[in-house]
């Protein structure tokens, strides 16, 4: 399975919070369903009472208008029931909000979120080195039991970042930074999507975020920060990969430095493919360069023209940029 | 024509609405003086008849007709994205052909079908119930109907050549932008709202002044109908909110045509700007296109309870107010926008509070259920039904009212659950109900009870089934407006569910239109007043004459039929058989705005093809702005304006008349 916790729903909020801010909501979303359901419920009971009762009376009395008092006291005591309920749950609402504001501690970590159509590009500062960037793309890896501060942009049109399991939505606007913070309480992956309407491949525009312990967490972004190591085995593959593909990607170590598309530095380590649309697989990468608008109609990614060796030999040479 | 315009000066106030010394009131109405008004009232004979048409209850059926029309349409349009969704991965709709459908679904259902077919509710009734006529202005009215067809096609024109809108209806930018939507479809939606725009508008004015005037005398405000303050609210409403979506819509069609930077960030513009144009009108129309429904619901539903309904005041109260805070809940669509979480509290807060009228209307209806003698017929089932699924529309929307709720429910399968849950439960169920309500007024037979009963089993219950698991998909996380979904995501088996849920209830509605069809040619004879209803509507023949009234009523209650029921002997009743003749030619009453008391004698427009041909004439304008042809647009807009300077051109009689009234 490629989403661990097994969950049923990768994007259920009510199940599997993986941080404080999501069991917030958790909470937040099960009693206002259950105060919804109780009043539904009523409100059904009432209105079956209130037939049944017109019923008998009209089998009782002649099934006539007449001369009716009375009534309007149902207004006030449904009313008068419903405003405390309503009082208590913008009380919670807003308990929420101000528990949801802010993290345990200020962050120590930030991390640039920028939404393309339709992938998204991840870009980490370091505190120390602020020259010292890390790009990745599609998979957010955060370290555990921190609070990580978020910045979102976008490139082109709204997106909206959203990990249910971890926390709230935000929409990423172009022209503004908005700002959010993750914390994941639990080592895990959860799966990410956007959340705003952005043209074709919206519904395909998904992300992971890795949760792992703040070690391995240091030794993957040391192993971010190293360039590709593309003396492998082929040295075809990595021309290929220049003339074919520099133009919009950028492997760290090569001359490919094209900024169009995702970072593929490290793409071999990454876990999906296409915005994880796909488990990264070389069975599903090739199918990827082979029919990439037949996988993911409409993306940017235009059909490279490759023979089928010479895919070959990209798949082998990619998936070995762990 | 001899004295007509003495009499204004001789008028006194009724005093609960009491007989007027030396008005002209007629008791019996001798058959000469039915056959004048037929004379004046009836259309010319033939096309230009059919065309020129200023009868505000065949505008109102045309309406009504042409807005079903429309949700059939829509209709389908979901049913292929239910196919579409109902398994993962699935590939019957490309995603271009799927963001089309679902836009086009949105505007189609929003503004073509879900507005309209109120407005012909309530164009066929305000004048019956109010004591009228006709509408206020006529010609206006039927201008509004043209508009709506021209403009329903010129939005759909662009369907089958695959340009159809295809960025939602909400249309936000920079998605809509000329640089990520460069074809016409984003054209097509902005200058398609700003022509139906056109249409609501001229519209909305004419409720407006119709209820200000065009009432019978006695009729103050506290005795109209509920539906009225519903349309009236709406109609308000609308002529606040409509000026915000055309604006942000012809700057749109600007920044995309002409350089423009409103919503371009490149030239300093503002991507939300878009969002707070659209939803300072979009969210007011959510009221306007329900207010009226539930208005329906409050008249319909104490007939079938064999009661008046419960606490008037507090619901003709509770509608002007729902309006009141809904222009002030914009921002509860923008939550996750990243404004500052003070600001987006206070909407949170004001979101919450527009609970409190919408609970009013709905402990009014299960009083009076509870009240009352239910008769289980077919449009107290419809009715009824609202109520429960109004509730589960309404806390569904005050989970969405919170805003940390709404963090994780935005944008997600649950606001669908939502908004349909409100519009099909408070908009569809509620006119499903009026039209076997009203049916029998507007054409004079009754509609079958038993394919009733199953027209409202399938769409009752193919509605909850279709629409009761999209909540549970919007809680497992399932976003909006995506064309498929993966596998591995655990929505598949509950869109399968989703998806016959909506067959079923397509085939309800399916069956609805069917006996619609048996009952026009074959229904039972229905007699003026076969629920016997309380309203003015009923006290005359069905259908109605051309001319509505033969006598103009004098009103003394809000239930004037009821009235040997409802009160004492000595206590002023209304007269329905005698009152206002008026039958010197084309003229109906007019009244002062608040106690309803005769003011004019109002000269009545005959049928006339300009609105129709007004309507037309902005095709080749819009055409034109459409496909930057400017001779194409200004032909257009030459023959509109020769075709208003003749709608107004000074008619000789009416001018000599107004004139003579405003000096006697």
């Amino acid at each position: 399975m490629l989403l661990t916790g097994c969950a049923a729903t990768p994007l259920g909020y009510l199940e599997g919070s993986g941080s404080r801010s999501a069991t917030i909501l958790q909470s937040l979303g099960w009693g206002f369903t259950a105060i919804s359901c109780v009043v539904v419920i009523v409100i059904a009971g009432l209105i079956g009472v209130g037939i049944w009762r017109g019923r008998v009376r009209a089998a009782a009395e002649a099934s006539d208008v007449g001369r009716e008092a009375g009534g309007v006291k149902a207004i006030y005591w449904g009313v008068g029931l419903s405003i405390p309920v309503l009082i208590g749950m913008a009380v919670w609402t807003f308990l929420s909000v101000q528990a949801l504001a802010v993290p345990s501690s200020s962050p120590t970590l930030a991390v640039s979120i920028i939404g393309h159509r339709w992938w998204w590009e991840i870009r980490y500062q370091s505190p120390l080195y602020p020259a010292d960037i890390v790009t990745t793309a599609n998979e957010l890896v955060i370290p555990t039991g921190v609070p990580v501060r978020v910045d979102l942009g976008s490139a082109d049109v709204i997106h909206d970042f959203w990990v249910p399991k971890l926390g709230p939505k935000m929409d990423m606007v172009p022209g503004r930074t908005n700002h959010t913070w993750l914390q994941a309480d639990r080592e895990g992956t959860y799966r990410g999507q956007c959340a705003e309407f952005c043209g074709l491949q919206h519904g395909h525009m998904g992300f992971v975020v890795h949760a792992l312990s703040p070690k391995a967490f240091d030794v993957w972004v040391t192993r971010q920060r190293q360039p590709a190591l593309v003396a492998g085995p082929s040295p075809a593959a990595l021309s290929l990969f220049e003339v074919k593909c520099a133009a919009c990607h950028t492997v760290r170590g090569t001359t490919a430095a094209g900024i169009y598309g995702p970072d593929l530095t490290h793409v071999g380590g990454r876990t999906t493919l296409a915005a994880a649309m796909t488990p990264n697989t070389p069975d599903n990468l090739n199918r990827w360069l082979g029919d990439t608008q037949g996988v993911k109609p409409g993306a940017e990614m235009p059909q490279i023209d490759l023979s089928r060796v010479q895919r070959g030999q990209l798949v082998n040479w990619l998936e070995t940029l762990k | 024509m001899s004295t007509t315009l003495d009499r204004p000066a001789d008028w006194k106030a009724p005093q609960d609405a009491g007989p007027v010394d030396g008005a002209p009131l007629a008791s019996v109405i001798p058959a000469e003086a039915e056959r004048r008004l037929a004379e004046a009232w009836e259309d010319s004979p033939g096309l230009r008849g059919w065309f020129g048409t200023v009868d505000h209850k065949k505008i109102g059926i045309r309406y009504i007709i042409t807005a079903f029309v429309f949700l059939t349409i829509g209709g389908v349009e979901a049913l292929v994205m239910r196919l579409q969704l109902a398994q993962p991965n699935n590939n019957l709709l490309n995603p271009e052909q799927y963001n089309q459908l679902f836009s086009m679904h949105g505007v189609t259902m929003i503004f073509l079908y879900a507005l309209p077919i109120l407005s012909g509710f309530s164009n066929y009734l305000w004048p019956l119930m109010l004591g009228s006529r006709d509408m206020a202005y006529p010609r206006l009215n039927a201008l509004s109907f043209w508009l709506y067809v021209v403009s329903g096609i010129f939005l759909y024109v662009s369907f089958p050549l695959g340009a159809a809108p295809n960025d939602g209806w909400f249309n936000y930018v920079p998605n809509g932008s000329a640089e990520y939507d460069p074809g016409p479809n984003i054209d097509v939606y902005c200058l398609g709202m700003i022509f139906l725009g056109i249409s609501t508008a001229v519209g909305s004015a004419n409720f407006v002044v119709t209820l200000l005037r065009m009432r019978a005398p006695g009729m103050s405000l506290n005795r109209v109908p509920i539906i009225i303050w519903g349309t009236l609210t709406a109609s308000a409403a609308n002529l606040l909110a409509i000026p915000a979506v055309s604006l942000a819509c012809l700057m749109l069609w600007f920044d995309r045509n002409f350089g423009t930077h409103f919503y371009d960030i490149g030239g300093g513009g503002q991507p939300l700007l878009w969002q707070h144009l659209f939803w300072m009108f979009g969210h007011p129309w959510v009221y306007a296109v329900v207010l009226p429904a539930m208005g329906m619901v409050s008249d319909g539903l104490p007939v079938h309870c064999r009661r008046p309904l419960v606490g008037y005041t507090l619901v003709a109260m509770a509608t002007v107010t729902t309006m009141v805070v809904g222009f002030g809940v914009w921002l509860h669509h923008m939550f996750a926008t990243g404004l500052p979480s003070l600001a987006l509290s206070f909407f949170s807060a004001a979101s919450f509070v527009i609970a409190i009228p919408s609970a009013i209307s709905v402990f009014a209806w299960i009083a009076t259920i509870w009240t009352g003698r239910a008769r289980l017929t077919v449009p107290f089932l419809f009715f009824t039904s609202v109520i429960l699924l109004f509730v589960i529309g309404g806390v569904s929307g005050v989970m969405t009212a919170s805003l940390a709720l709404d963090w994780q429910l935005t944008d997600t399968y649950f606001i669908v659950a939502h908004l349909h849950y409100v519009l099909i439960g408070i908009n569809l169920f509620a006119v499903v109900g009026a039209v076997y309500h009203w049916f029998p007024k507007m054409t004079g037979r009754m509609m079958n009870e038993r394919l009733g009963y199953w027209v409202f089993g399938l769409m009752f219950g193919g509605f909850n089934v279709a629409f009761l698991p999209m909540h549970l998909l919007g809680l497992e996380g399932m976003p909006r407006r995506v064309y498929t979904y993966g596998a591995d995501m655990g929505f598949g088996t509950t869109n399968l569910v989703v998806t016959v849920g909506a067959i079923t209830f397509a085939g309800g509605i399916g069956l609805f239109f069917l006996s619609i069809l048996l009952a026009r040619l074959s229904g039972r004879p229905a007699g003026p007043n076969p629920w016997d209803g309380p309203s003015l509507e009923w006290s005359i023949p069905s259908p109605p004459p051309a001319y509505n009234f033969a006598v103009i009523p004098l009103i003394a209650s809000r239930h004037p039929l009821w009235e040997d029921r409802l009160l004492a002997e000595d206590q002023p009743h209304s007269r329905l058989a005698e009152g206002y003749l008026l039958d010197e030619g084309k003229e109906t009453l007019g009244v002062t705005p608040l106690d309803a008391e005769p003011d004019v004698i109002l000269k009545m427009p005959g049928d006339s093809i300009l609105p129709v041909l007004l309507s037309v004439s902005l095709l080749p304008l819009f055409g034109g702005m459409l496909l930057l042809k400017p001779w194409f647009a200004a032909a257009g807009a030459a023959a509109a304006f020769a075709i208003l300077i003749a709608w107004f051109w000074p008619h000789p009689v009416l001018q000599r008349e107004e004139q003579a009234r405003m000096y006697v």
